[in-house]
């Protein structure tokens, strides 16, 4: 009866500890954190310049459907959606520690090595928020005209929902990448391979719908269909183009219900890279 | 002077050695360089199926455009492989103490401090974008007089010059903090202002972005100056150019020296 009734709440106490230690770890750098985040604007800041050149020398009203002003808003937005689905040093936090053995203590400590790294990746995030909220309320205030109204309440909570689940996908499909170190020696190679991949088709360099008159030499399939076979987008094209209202009604629901679906299949793949990696894990020495 | 190059030449023999020793790591270090550099330029070739000049009466049209880049691919790929590489070696080095090992060396301190380690593998960017230019220039309606041949590669390094010399005052500023990695991420993220033809700087915001990029921290003359000689109409208004990058790199060296030695001055070993 105890084991059953303590065991929840030891968990979650755990998980607590965890966080707040995290969280603590964090906030020693928020000076840091401040610099760092008002720095990463400035190259969105030359982009706007580049599409402002790009509009001033075309006679076309948008492109790709995207006026001047919604490719503005977009990069913004893509901000806030990468705030949520970047990882910085998850892969090769985890690699490194397969690899200089330190990931040992977490086989056998009754701690669970993925929910470890979920709660430390929470408490970095939040305290991410806490500090990066000013900067980006001062930013997203000063460039309020680019913006098109606000959108309904279900379009802001289809929103919400896309960031915690490209927080989730961005996560899992790091921690999978990261595991990889348990059947490769080095694995930066691949984690730069991702990087290039996910900055090209995520929709952080430009939105995904510019591909879509770009031939694939499949017959009536763009570069931009191939894109949406693939996860990347969720985690800064799609929450951005929920917001401006690209994407509504049913295939709303559709898209989230497919970004969910991945958020499965890689946290699926992360439990089942752990399980087959710690059981060909061997480590030596102290 | 001709120490110091024979010095050098030491220097780079025995990074050429190291480099070669891990050749593979060495290759994925060029294609590391090469897969992001292919990346911006599929960027720019899209953008292009949406214009044909960026900027209206510009002149920035595609193949120009595409020498500005390569432009900026040489001048960036000169700065990484020389002079990076010791600079971000600095703040390990003030931290453990080895700077004081510098210090005591019978030479220049800013000579060893920024020129110890060659990067070779970034040069592999330098030779695409001479490829990239050559590309581009052939395809001009006009070709380039003999005098835009001859100011090009002064022009080019007097862009490495300014950045050389910003490179030198952050490595003053990490001498005098004892760490700056925010610092270092602000030299990556103020050189991208110099990746794009400055006639982009326009209107309320731009204007002023121009003037002190161009006035105060002279990033703008990095690769607009030497790209705009090569690519596009040659004219009198040359002239002027070429001497505000003579002259911005001429004072930036001098500004940076003296930034430099002031912080050696105030030095405090962190070494017990």
């Amino acid at each position: 009866m105890s084991d059953a009734t303590h065991r929840p709440l030891a968990g979650l106490r755990a998980w607590l500890t965890m966080l707040s230690i995290s969280l603590e770890e964090r906030l020693a750098y928020r000076g840091d954190f401040i610099l760092g985040t008002v720095m990463r604007f400035l190259p969105i800041v030359t982009q706007v310049f580049l599409w402002t050149a790009v509009f001033s020398a075309t006679s076309r009203p948008d492109i790709a459907g995207y006026s001047r002003d919604d490719i503005v808003a977009y990069y913004l937005l893509t901000m806030v959606s990468r705030a949520f689905s970047s990882m910085p040093g998850l892969a090769g936090g985890i690699a490194r520690g397969v690899r200089d053995g330190s990931i040992k203590k977490y086989l056998v400590q009754p701690v669970d090595y993925i929910s470890f790294l979920l709660a430390a990746r929470i408490a970095h995030k939040l305290v991410y928020y806490l500090v990066a909220a000013l900067p980006f309320a001062v930013i997203f205030f000063l460039c309020r005209g680019f913006f098109p109204p606000a959108p309904d309440a279900v379009t802001i909570l289809a929103f919400l929902l896309a960031l915690v689940l490209s927080f989730l996908l961005g996560f899992f499909m790091e921690a999978t990448l990261g595991m990889l170190g348990f059947w490769f020696l080095e694995v930066s190679s691949i984690i730069f391979g991702y990087m290039l991949v996910q900055y090209l088709l995520s929709g952080h360099m430009f939105p995904i719908d510019m591909l879509a008159d770009i031939p694939t030499g499949i017959a009536g399939t763009s570069l931009a269909d191939v894109v949406r076979w693939l996860p990347f987008e969720y985690t800064a094209y799609f929450p951005s183009a929920v917001w401006l209202g690209k994407v509504r009604g049913w295939a709303l629901v559709r898209d989230l219900a497919i970004e969910a679906g991945w958020v499965v299949v890689m946290a699926l793949c992360c439990r089942l890279a752990w399980r087959r990696g710690t059981r060909r894990y061997s480590a030596f020495g102290g | 002077m001709g120490r110091y190059f024979g010095i050098f030449l030491t220097f780079a023999r025995a990074c050429l050695v190291r480099d070669m020793t891990f050749r593979a790591n060495f290759l994925l270090e060029c294609v590391t360089s090469l897969g992001w550099m292919s990346m911006n330029l599929a960027f720019y070739l899209l953008v292009f199926t949406f214009t044909a000049e960026i900027g209206r009466g510009t002149g920035w049209t595609r193949e120009p455009f595409f020498a500005f880049v390569a432009t900026g691919l040489i001048v960036n790929a000169i700065v990484q492989a020389f002079f990076m590489p010791s600079a971000e070696e600095l703040t390990e080095l003030i931290r453990t103490g080895g700077l004081d090992a510098v210090l005591v060396q019978p030479l220049d301190a800013q000579f060893l401090l920024s020129l110890h380690r060659v990067d070779y593998s970034s040069l592999a960017n330098g030779l695409v974008g001479v490829g990239l230019l050559g590309w581009a220039v052939s395809r001009f309606a006009a070709p380039p007089p003999l005098v835009a041949w001859v100011l090009y590669p002064v022009l080019v390094a007097c862009g490495v010059a300014i950045l050389y010399a910003l490179i030198i005052m952050l490595a003053a500023a990490t001498i005098l903090l004892g760490r700056n990695q925010s610092l270092y991420d602000f030299w990556f993220y103020l050189t991208t202002f110099s990746r794009y033809p400055a006639e982009i700087y326009a209107g309320p915001w731009g204007g002023p972005i121009r003037a002190l990029c161009t006035f105060v921290i002279p990033i703008l003359l990095v690769v607009n100056v030497p790209a705009r000689i090569i690519a596009q109409p040659f004219t009198a208004a040359a002239g002027p150019l070429v001497a505000a990058s003579l002259g911005a790199a001429a004072a930036m060296l001098v500004i940076s020296r003296i930034v430099f030695q002031a912080a050696l001055a105030k030095y405090r070993s962190a070494s017990s």
